[in-house]
């Protein structure tokens, strides 16, 4: 079974020009003027100046598909559009009937039933909007290219239900395969079992136990080692930010500083979670942690955050870059410089990874909460190579209110008005500084 | 003998629909589907277009021969559900072939009602339900000679279109006073009466057959119209022959609760051959169209593997498209009702008619002629007692429109 491709309509950023209707009654009809013709049909919505859609979703499970008598209908495999047939459709409007989103429909003026084909997987209507209403989404392409790889994990890691960096190892792994060294320092990861436990194994590559402090340095010696023996191998470190950013800062630092070929990937959950959710230097200014509690006299963490990634970014490495689990085939583009990077280079790749557990959200919301992180610019994602600058892969020029991702999580539910405030003044300037390294 | 976790007994619309639905959830259980054809599975929807010779009947199947291989399901053919033993679960075909079943569907449709007019059994007469009656119908057409039809419902409507296309001369006689009574009133049917009798048709309304003798057929008023051909399509009525003796209960149709099930409760039932609640009435009753067989079929299946998703069924609302000589008709749920406010809108020139029917600013129902509205959403909106209060004034105007933006805000 494959995942599909999809279009796409936010009706909030819809200005109704109608430009997507003429350009498919165009592609459709050759006749841009016919908008019965369109099968996009942007509608006026009750309030002004606002609009909504109707068009086909090409649903996994049709209706208009079960509604059909003459087969004329069918759910493509392939490509998953719901493909109609002119030769056996006779017209009797039963699918009509079946769809529940006007997503096929008999106008007059074309005499039989029509529906949106995608254009083939290259929609017209989407190229021609201009407010961004429209959007054609491919991320199902990772699932069919990632989706048989082998999992280089075991089923039935311990990790906490919800948990972001589970699912990211995961994702890791399939696209890095077997030709790799692993470093897990203490942490969620190797506390999962990654590494091992009840005396079986926890993956189905070398994976190694370092201490905190000597992580970056253990994986520089392996890696010289097989590059002595000839071989082109992988060194790769799965960190959590506390091995990162805190104990394992001075090894890190050295290994960047020479330059080791290997590539460090801080999952970033803000804490040492696994320990009981103490502070790490990369907990966020007012979170609750078990460290920095809340009472009368504290009220969180009192420090903001080390930002890891800009630290980096000032350390020699061959290339920096920040990555959230919801925009894949950024984070994946991101995976693929990385390693190619680390082959000459030392490589760090920051991985925004929320925490159910330690955060206090519930653990069905971790991916919203990693699309609110960035949609709000609470952490911004880019990359960073010392010839290119920096460059936001994903730039959000109108962000959602900070609150609404700070309300979501139970660790800045205390937060008083002027914390607040520290942490939007905190995000401005930070965002301005990082624009001072945009590549011109 | 055979034995099977899911016994399907009927291919068409809601057994197809059940079996996906079941797959999706067990994608290992032995699964059966049974039928009485010799063929893969069709709709009896699409056999007027046999009969006109629009649909190649090698072309109308709904499943492949290699659906079933891949879906690891096995379909037989010539199985004639004849009795259910449902102590021993297991259900009995010709050939002394049974089958154990953990949990069985019926959904084996309905036949056509064959009233009891005297005489009618001594001649032939044809009826269309199946693909062997449509391939019979079509060879049966003779340009020039003369057919009868009796019953105005949409086989026979559909039935005489193909008829006086192919060059017949074409009587329908109908008791009540209209075409297609029950989804349209007196003026939308009249648009499509006019339509027939532009095409040579005669229409006798109000009238019933009393005797059928010696090629003609005599009414109560004594006029007799000859014919060479004679269709049979006064409704549909399911043959349950098989359920003697089974304790599964029925009243004209299966019986069954809100998730199709019967009182047997590994037995559940769906489509035209179920008499299941309906929406609009206290009541209960067979809906005997295709979009209801589909939505039963997916709740039957959900509620056999136990799906956690599965919702009761909202009951029936009366659901019809009807295309007659290049025109459409479509009707959504009641006609009228009463202490609601009708909208009327007929534009005689462009030869089209909307009526929308509202009671306490909800939608009851909504019927059309040559006017393009999206059934599916309508239905919705009946569905989910959607308050169309705010909306009302440019609903009546313009219902399309409003209520695609009305989708679009509420189920997007
Ligand atoms: C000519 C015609 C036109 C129609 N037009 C429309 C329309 O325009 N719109 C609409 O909504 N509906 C229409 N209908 C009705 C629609 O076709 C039915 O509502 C729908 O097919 C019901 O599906 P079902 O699965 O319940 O039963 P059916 O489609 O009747 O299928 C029953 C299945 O059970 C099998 N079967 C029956 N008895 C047994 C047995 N004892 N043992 C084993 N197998 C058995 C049959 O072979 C068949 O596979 C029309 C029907 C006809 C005949
Ligand atoms: S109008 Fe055509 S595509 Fe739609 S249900 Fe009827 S036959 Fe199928």
């Amino acid at each position: 079974m494959s995942a599909y491709n999809s279009l796409t309509y936010n009706a909030s950023l819809c200005v109704g020009c109608t430009e997507c209707m003429k350009a498919c009654a165009l592609a459709k009809t050759g006749d841009a003027t016919n908008l019965d013709q369109s099968r996009i049909k942007i509608v006026p919505a009750q309030e002004p100046e606002k609009f909504e859609a109707a068009i086909c979703r090409q649903c996994g499970d049709a209706k208009c598909v079960m509604n059909c008598p003459s087969g004329a209908l069918t759910k493509n495999g392939a490509n998953g559009v719901i493909d109609w047939n002119a030769d056996t459709c006779v017209n009797c409007l039963l699918c009509t009937v079946g769809c529940v989103y006007g997503g096929i429909t008999y106008e007059a003026s074309v005499g039989h039933v029509a529906k949106c084909d995608t254009c083939g997987g290259d929609p017209a209507c989407v190229k021609v909007c201009k407010s961004g209403a429209l959007g054609y989404v491919t991320t199902a392409s990772i699932y069919n290219d990632y989706g048989d790889k082998e999992d280089m994990f075991v089923p039935g890691l311990a990790a906490c239900q919800g948990c972001n960096s589970e699912l990211m190892i995961r994702h890791v792994m399939r696209k890095l395969g077997r030709n790799v060294v692993v470093a897990a320092p203490p942490g969620c990861i190797p506390g999962m079992g990654t590494v091992g436990y009840n005396g079986k194994a926890g993956a189905k590559i070398p994976i190694f136990h370092p201490l905190l402090t000597n992580t970056a340095s253990m994986l520089s010696g392996i890696k010289r080692t097989f590059e002595r023996q000839g071989r082109d191998v992988t060194a790769l470190a799965l960190a959590g930010d506390g091995g990162t950013s805190d104990v394992g800062f001075q090894s890190l630092s050295g290994a960047a500083e020479r330059g080791e070929r290997i590539l460090f990937i801080c999952f970033d959950n803000e804490g040492y979670m696994n320990t009981g959710m103490q502070a790490s230097g990369a907990t966020s200014f007012g979170s609750w942690t078990s460290t920095t509690p809340v009472g009368d006299k504290l009220h969180g963490k009192s420090t903001d955050a080390k930002n890891l990634p800009m630290v980096m970014m000032m350390h020699n490495a061959a290339y920096v870059a920040t990555a959230s689990s919801v925009f894949m085939e950024d984070f994946y583009q991101k995976l693929d410089k990385a390693v190619e990077a680390s082959k000459h280079g030392f490589a760090y790749l920051h991985l925004y990874a929320p925490c159910p557990s330690g955060w206090r959200f519930p653990a069905g919301l971790t991916i919203d909460i990693c699309r609110l992180m960035v949609e709000s610019n609470f952490v911004t994602l880019w990359d960073y190579t010392p010839g290119g600058g920096l460059e936001f892969t994903h730039p959000v020029d109108t962000p959602k209110p900070l609150d609404s991702y700070l309300k979501a999580i139970g660790k800045y539910r205390h937060l008083a008005n002027e914390q607040v405030d520290r942490i939007k003044k905190l995000l401005e300037d930070r965002l301005s500084m990082l624009k001072r390294f945009q590549k011109a | 003998m055979q034995s099977c976790t899911h016994l399907i007994v009927g291919a068409s619309h809601a057994g197809l629909t059940a079996l996906s639905a079941i797959r999706m959830n067990e994608p290992d259980a032995a699964i059966v589907m049974a039928t009485r054809e010799d063929h893969l599975p069709y709709s009896p929807t699409v056999l007027p277009y046999v009969v006109s010779g629009r649909s190649d009947p090698a072309k109308v199947t709904l499943r492949s021969e290699s659906f079933f291989d891949e879906n690891k399901v096995s379909y037989l053919r010539k199985a004639t559900l004849l009795a259910l033993d449902t102590g021993a679960n297991t259900a009995h075909f010709p050939d002394g072939r049974s089958i154990r079943y953990e949990k069985l569907l019926l959904a084996t449709g309905a036949s056509p009602n064959i009233p009891p007019i005297p005489g009618l059994k001594d001649v032939p007469f044809h009826v269309l339900r199946t693909m062997d009656d449509a391939l019979g119908l079509k060879k049966a057409m003779v340009k020039g000679k003369r057919a009868l039809v009796l019953g105005a419902g949409l086989i026979g409507t559909h039935a005489a279109e193909n008829m006086a296309e192919a060059g017949m001369k074409v009587t329908i006689v109908e008791a009540r006073g209209q075409v297609l009574p029950g989804y349209f009133d007196h003026q939308a049917s009249g648009i499509i009466e006019t339509a027939f009798k532009a095409h040579g048709i005669e229409l006798v309304f109000g009238r019933a057959v009393k005797e059928i003798k010696s090629g003609q057929a005599l009414l109560e008023n004594g006029d007799a119209i000859p014919f060479d051909l004679l269709l049979v399509a006064t409704g549909v009525r399911p043959d349950l022959s098989y359920l003697q003796g089974s304790g599964v209960k029925s009243d004209g149709g299966i019986l069954v609760d809100e998730l199709q099930r019967t009182n047997i409760s590994n037995v559940w039932a769906a489509g035209d051959c179920a008499r299941a609640r309906l929406f609009q009435s206290e009541a209960t009753g067979i809906a005997g169209i295709l979009p209801i067989a589909v939505e039963q079929g997916r709740i039957v299946g959900q509620a056999m593997t136990d799906d956690a998703g599965v919702r009761n069924f909202p009951g029936s609302v009366s659901l019809n498209t009807y295309t007659f000589f290049g025109q459409q008709a479509i009707s959504v749920g009641a006609g009228e009702a009463p202490e609601s406010e009708t909208s009327l809108c007929v534009d005689e020139d462009r030869n089209t008619y909307l009526k929308i029917v509202i009671k306490d600013g909800r939608l009851m129902g909504a019927a059309a002629v040559n006017q393009a509205l999206d059934p599916g959403i309508l239905w919705q909106l009946v569905l989910r007692r959607t308050d169309l209060s705010e909306v009302r004034e440019a609903f009546l105007a313009d219902p399309k429109t409003i209520s695609r933006m009305l989708m679009s805000r509420i189920w997007r």
